[in-house]
């Protein structure tokens, strides 16, 4: 196997794009990547994407992005994986560089839902549930997560507005990204005052859907220089999966898959939770926030959140996350988001993260889909 | 949508119709090739008793689509007296009367509608349990 770097990284702003289709957005994103290496081809190209088909009726994007991306003739294919399509995406490129197949390969991940209504939406965002058993009852990803949240509530005694730092974090750090959807900051108190969506899940809980994308360029590490002044190396990438069904799982506040594909990427890395100095996390919901840092290792079960309350995870805490406004503040275009964090994770390593920007040379990311059946780690160094 | 995919689960749906496991002897809900907890095949079909309690809710105030005739609603994970939990909606009872090991009982009653001319689904909700049934 070889080494992996990352010598590219592009974004679009993260919202919603009226004037701009699914193809503008990805291509935007791939040239942006292109244009920060110095890489003069590209083998590969895999999409990361959970929902064109259904909301705007365009599948075989790998094909779309490689004609529209001028990348003709290259290999692509889309990778779906839910919510995680985009981590799941990088993780592919990263397969592909590190057999030695292909030398230099970009992934793009990208979700254009607003060309949907937002009934359509919410709707198609399910479909990484359990269609016949979960989807069929009329759940929404909302509903999902208060099924969770309200199971936390009350086995470990936690109060809803104990989870308020994770949504004051992620919107304390959006401020300064300027690619983020909302860059203002919320209070705790404007936190308890929010409106319901899925009681006990509340309007501040929930990252909204929205669209963008965002790629990187990867290429073997021991070239890698050649093509950026700022190589990162990708230490390692590790995927799992859990049970789909919430309702099948041994217990719905343990996300298996999670702590599996951390464990697996801590081996490959040769590190353990201590040495990570930051951690982009999948906090479309703030339970899923408190079970990811829970799962991997960063706070002991039914703590996250006090350890949130005292302040361990904000942007000069101990271990910041969501450096740049996580899935809540920057906005959760779906498929695109774990190619966000892979984005973000690489600023703050390049020492680029402007006003947010943490001391760090190794930071982690994990994205989940759906309820937490799909968990992709990377570990990120310079 | 086609019929065929509603009628092929309506055992299910209508009969909370799941399996014991012939290897390890576990109750499984929803029925599935391989046992979810030894992975072995080979299963008994078995009828679930359609009583248990409320492991987990979340009251639904944006319903998706299909399903906005009954918004608001509860969802629910229901763990049922045989021991598999099922996620379902909780229907005949007041948002604000659910909680958590409340007693239940199954139903059937209308899922969705796909439209002006598509189909209608029916399958279980839960409901609390009537006194006078217990």
């Amino acid at each position: 196997m070889r080494e992996v770097s990352i010598v590219g990284i592009g974004q679009t702003d993260v919202g919603e794009h009226w004037e701009r289709s699914l193809r503008d957005l990805a291509v935007d994103a791939m040239i942006g990547a292109i244009k920060d290496s110095h890489a003069e081809r590209v083998d590969a190209l895999y999409v990361g994407n959970m929902l064109s088909g259904e909301l705007t009726a365009q599948q075989h994007l790998g094909a779309l992005l490689a004609d529209w991306g001028g990348l003709g003739g290259a290999e692509a294919c889309k990778i779906e994986a839910a919510d995680a399509s985009g981590a799941a995406a990088v993780r592919q490129g990263y397969l592909a560089v590190a057999s030695g197949v292909h030398d230099f390969i970009i992934a793009c991940g990208v979700e254009k839902t607003t060309d949907a209504d937002t009934e359509t939406s919410n709707a198609a965002w399910s479909y990484g549930t359990d269609a016949e058993y979960e989807g069929n009852q009329g759940v929404t990803m909302p509903a999902m997560a208060g099924l969770m949240m309200r199971r936390y509530m009350h086995e470990y005694g936690v109060a809803r507005e104990a989870f308020a730092p994770f949504a004051v974090i992620a919107h304390a750090n959006g401020v300064n990204n300027p690619h983020a959807m909302y860059r203002s900051p919320i209070s705790a108190e404007a936190y308890a005052r929010a409106g319901m969506v899925a009681d006990p899940i509340s309007m501040f809980d929930g990252a909204p859907l929205c669209d963008g994308a965002a790629a990187v360029l990867l290429c073997p590490s021991d070239i890698a220089s050649r093509f950026s002044e700022k190589p990162v190396r990708i230490r390692a990438s590790a995927a799992a999966t859990d049970r789909l069904a919430l309702h099948s799982r041994n217990d719905v506040l343990f996300l298996q898959a999670a702590f599996l594909s951390a464990q697996r990427a801590f081996l490959q890395a040769g590190i353990g939770p201590g040495d990570v100095q930051f951690f982009e996390l999948h906090d479309a919901f703030s339970i899923l926030a408190a079970l990811s840092l829970e799962a991997c290792g960063f706070a002991e079960r039914g703590k996250a959140t006090h350890l949130a309350k005292g302040g361990q995870f904000d942007l000069h805490g101990k271990m910041p996350i969501c450096t740049m406004g996580g899935l809540k503040a920057r906005g959760h275009p779906i498929g695109a988001s774990g190619v966000y964090q892979i984005v973000e994770a690489a600023q703050q390593l390049r020492g680029e993260a402007g006003a947010n920007q943490v001391e760090a040379h190794l930071g982690m990311t994990q994205s989940l889909g759906g309820t937490g059946a799909t968990a992709i780690t990377h570990i990120l160094e310079v | 949508m086609n019929v065929a995919r509603y009628w092929r689960t309506e055992k299910t749906r209508y009969g909370l119709v799941g399996e014991t496991c012939r290897v390890c002897g576990k109750p499984i809900f929803p029925p599935r090739d391989l046992c979810p907890h030894c992975t072995e095949a080979g299963q008994d079909l078995r009828t679930f008793g359609g009583k248990g309690e409320v492991y987990s809710f979340a009251h639904v105030a944006d319903a998706p689509a299909g399903y906005t005739e009954y918004q608001p609603y509860t969802m629910a994970l229901i763990k049922l007296e045989e021991g598999p939990l099922l996620t379902a909606q909780l229907t005949d009872v007041d948002e604000a009367d659910v909680r958590i090991g409340m007693p239940v009982e199954m139903v059937t009653r209308k899922l969705k509608e796909e439209g002006e001319n598509g189909m209608v689904v029916y399958g279980y909700k839960f409901r609390p349990v009537i006194a006078a049934s217990r």
